[in-house]
């Protein structure tokens, strides 16, 4: 590197604050901008097309501004990115549209059990500081295959890497650009189709020419927007509501509400014992197996998933891997501790203002998301007030109010709804919307570029052509990033039904794939090649089985595993009579619909298909344990390289020509 | 000036390193798992002012409070052990 470089980027990361502060700056102008155009009379179509075209382009910039010809700069971001920095990247690396749509609706219908997610998508973080990712950085990988290549003998551990690489990773960027494609569809009144290619030209634009130099950037950017949009209106509701912009500290007060109004309901008829879920009590939706086991799963998947660990090779010391850790988290923190709030808001207004109400006297914003299918009541779509009157005339003695039991919300309405509960204006929604799509690119960038630059560095450079020249290696990653985009896109555009699912298995994938092999790589030096090995074709194999299994072939899982129903966390009894369902003439059909009354509701032990975490890492661990004991000790020389790995100070283990 | 490195300062290095991960990895296992076991226990508690009952809380923020306490602390008392045997890296 010449001098002259060295010294621009200095002034680079010197202006990081400034850069980062006047672009907060100028996104709050924007924001305000918008709103004064609300207010002259500017239709909100408009209004909700400048807000994703502005904050699109501007990720684009920084996308195209920060390109590089660099292999360091572009698989690593130059290992130069500060641990402050880095935290928030990972943030918005880290929080998808599951995160940010989907998690206050959940909590909303789950209550309590709702929160094993926002404990195990947290407290993982924890095992990734302390566990493993500083010992990476210090070996020096561009990916993750790379460290289970160096420690375990080559290119067939490598191999077993990638696999693992792409199964989660593949089913999880497919779920994110899914989400683009709900957001740009329902803000902008676009065709789901189209605008799912709308967002994956926003990704490539992010991603394709700088790599993750530029995809560092681009997310810093993202979490700005996502963590304003998030915040903004459930502060001015909290406000609003109880006087004081800390929601997280008020919505205490709803949940004492919500209980007390949750009894009024039994008494009063509107709600039945058997719908009626109480949002504070543990392990009505979840069995205390499975509740604790999505924990557990979620929490290590998240010391394994590749693009969250590759995140943490682009610090510029071991030590401020660690401290980009804890910020990581911080910034995480932000939004995962308010998600609750909103549920309970959320919930309250649903409870005080539309339960129990003269169906005359609905309030008027849930029509726009009835319209579209998200909100019924009744057993039809709630577009209007003379809709709902029909519809519930048609119920047998229905004593025209609003009971509990006929009031059905598609959970991605919380978020995108409560600018609208508390009376906001439209252009808080736009930002929401701006928000949502902000989460879902950014997770699919780091998605991206993990798959990718797993194929072009692990594949093609490290076991086809390890003779490329630079430019050709930078062309190969680029071209496949391409590739893998429009393949998820394609998937994505299809709907697959099993698609949120697929967030939840890809931890467990993970899990069971990488942990044992990349644990014991650092942590016990006896860990043999083969060991390694075996154990992570075991763990993987026995989780991707059980999955499988109980999904898709569920009749074979009954008849030839064992498998039985899984039981209700409630009263006990199992979910399907198996002995009914064996007799049906699918029962042993090939990958049926969800709608089959097998699917996903058998399994061993009572446990979820979510948790074949669960199973495949206590195996992986012991084949890990076991095989290496029957081989001999690795050699003196492997040894001594992870004694470097452990010791922070002095060169990576792993030096790239670059 | 840093020790020069032995084997002995190695070991001695890696002992301390794995004893703070211990130490963290069972503050971990407490807050993540042990004391949501006691949820129906500890929501028999309301918080004062707030209102929560504390087993609810615990879970949707207090473990989450303590996750990322934890990890700043980790990354000061990581550092420490490293100044002591001469393994960190230059500032």
């Amino acid at each position: 590197m010449t001098t002259q470089t060295t010294t621009g980027s200095d002034a680079f990361y010197k202006q990081l604050g400034r850069m980062y502060g006047m672009y907060t700056g100028g996104f709050v102008a924007f924001i305000i901008l918008l709103a004064i155009l609300e207010q002259v009379g500017v239709p909100n179509k408009i209004l909700g097309y400048l807000f994703v075209f502005f904050t699109l382009a501007v990720y684009a910039i920084i996308g195209v501004a920060t390109r590089t010809a660099q292999l360091s700069e572009y698989y690593v971001a130059g290992r130069r990115v500060p641990a402050f920095y880095n935290g928030m990247a990972t943030g918005a690396d880290w929080m998808s549209a599951a995160s940010f749509v989907g998690m206050a609706g959940t909590l909303f219908l789950l209550g309590y059990d709702g929160i094993a997610w926002v404990l195990g998508w947290t407290g993982g973080f924890v095992l990734v500081s302390i566990l493993i990712g500083p010992y990476l950085r210090k070996f020096g990988a561009y990916t993750v295959p790379d460290f289970m290549a160096f420690r375990f003998g080559g290119n067939f551990a490598r191999f077993i890497a990638v696999i693992v690489l792409v199964c989660c990773s593949f089913t999880y960027v497919t779920a994110q650009i899914y989400g683009t494609g709900l957001i740009a569809s329902r803000f902008l009144g676009m065709q789901f189709e189209v605008a799912v290619f709308a967002g994956l030209v926003g990704i490539l634009l992010c991603a394709m020419l700088g790599g993750m130099r530029a995809v560092t950037w681009t997310q810093i950017a993202q979490y700005i927007v996502l963590i304003v949009a998030y915040l903004t209106p459930i502060v001015i509701l909290s406000t609003k509501h109880y006087g004081i912009p800390i929601p997280e500290l008020t919505y205490g007060t709803a949940i004492a509400e919500i209980t007390a109004r949750e009894g009024q309901m039994l008494t009063s008829g509107l709600a039945t014992a058997a719908t009626l879920k109480p949002h504070i009590q543990p392990f009505i939706n979840y069995s205390p197996l499975n509740f604790f086991g999505i924990i557990f799963c979620m929490m290590v998947g998240t010391a394994s998933l590749p693009h969250i660990l590759m995140r943490y090779f682009t610090t510029p010391s071991v030590r401020e891997a660690r401290q980009s850790v804890a910020w990581s988290l911080l910034f995480i923190f932000l939004l995962y501790f308010s998600a609750p709030a909103y549920a309970a808001f959320s919930k309250l207004e649903v409870y005080t203002n539309i339960i129990g109400r003269d169906l005359t006297q609905v309030r008027p914003w849930l029509f726009s998301w009835g319209e579209l299918g998200l909100i019924q009541i009744c057993g039809k779509n709630a577009a209007s007030i003379d809709a709902i009157v029909a519809a519930c005339k048609a119920i047998a003695g229905h004593p025209g109010v609003v009971r509990l039991q006929d009031f059905v919300i598609n959970t991605d309405v919380i978020v995108l709804s409560t600018p609208e509960i508390a009376g906001l204006p439209y252009v808080i929604s736009g930002l929401v919307a701006a928000g949502g799509l902000a989460a879902a690119l950014s997770t699919a960038d780091g998605l991206l570029l993990a798959i990718a630059n797993a194929l072009s560095h692990d594949i093609y450079y490290k076991m086809l052509d390890p003779n490329a020249p630079t430019i050709r290696r930078l062309t190969v990653a680029r071209v496949l990033l391409f590739f893998v985009a429009v393949a998820s896109a394609s998937l994505a555009a299809t709907k697959p039904g099993d698609i949120l699912a697929m967030v939840g298995w890809a931890f467990s994938l993970a899990m069971a794939g990488n942990f044992p092999a990349l644990i014991m790589g650092v942590w016990w030096k006896r860990t043999t090649a083969t060991g390694a090995v075996a154990g992570m074709i075991a763990g993987f194999g026995l989780c991707l089985f059980y999955l499988v299994c109980s999904r898709y072939f569920p009749g074979y899982g009954v008849k030839y595993f064992g498998m039985t129903s899984l039981l209700n966390p409630l009263s006990g009894a199992p979910l399907v009579d198996i002995a009914k369902a064996m007799a049906l003439p699918n029962a042993m059909e090939v990958m049926p619909t969800l709608a089959h009354p097998m699917a996903n509701k058998v399994g061993w032990f009572d446990l979820n298909n979510i948790n074949c975490g669960l199973l495949g890492m206590p195996l992986g661990f012991l084949v890990i344990y076991v095989v290496s004991l029957m081989g001999k000790e690795p050699s003196k020389e492997m040894q001594a390289y992870v004694d470097e790995i452990r010791k922070p100070r002095g060169r990576t283990v792993l030096e790239e020509k670059t | 000036m840093a020790p020069a490195p032995s084997q002995s300062n190695t070991d001695e290095h890696w002992k301390k390193t794995t004893r703070l991960m211990f130490i963290h990895l069972g503050v971990w296992f407490f807050f993540g798992y042990v004391i949501h076991m006691f949820v129906n226990q500890l929501n028999a508690i309301k918080i004062p002012i707030l209102g929560f009952p504390l087993g609810f809380y615990m879970a949707a923020q207090g473990s989450l409070i303590v996750f990322v306490v934890m990890l700043f602390m980790f990354a000061r008392q990581q550092d420490k052990i490293d100044r002591e045997f001469g393994m960190a890296e230059d500032d």
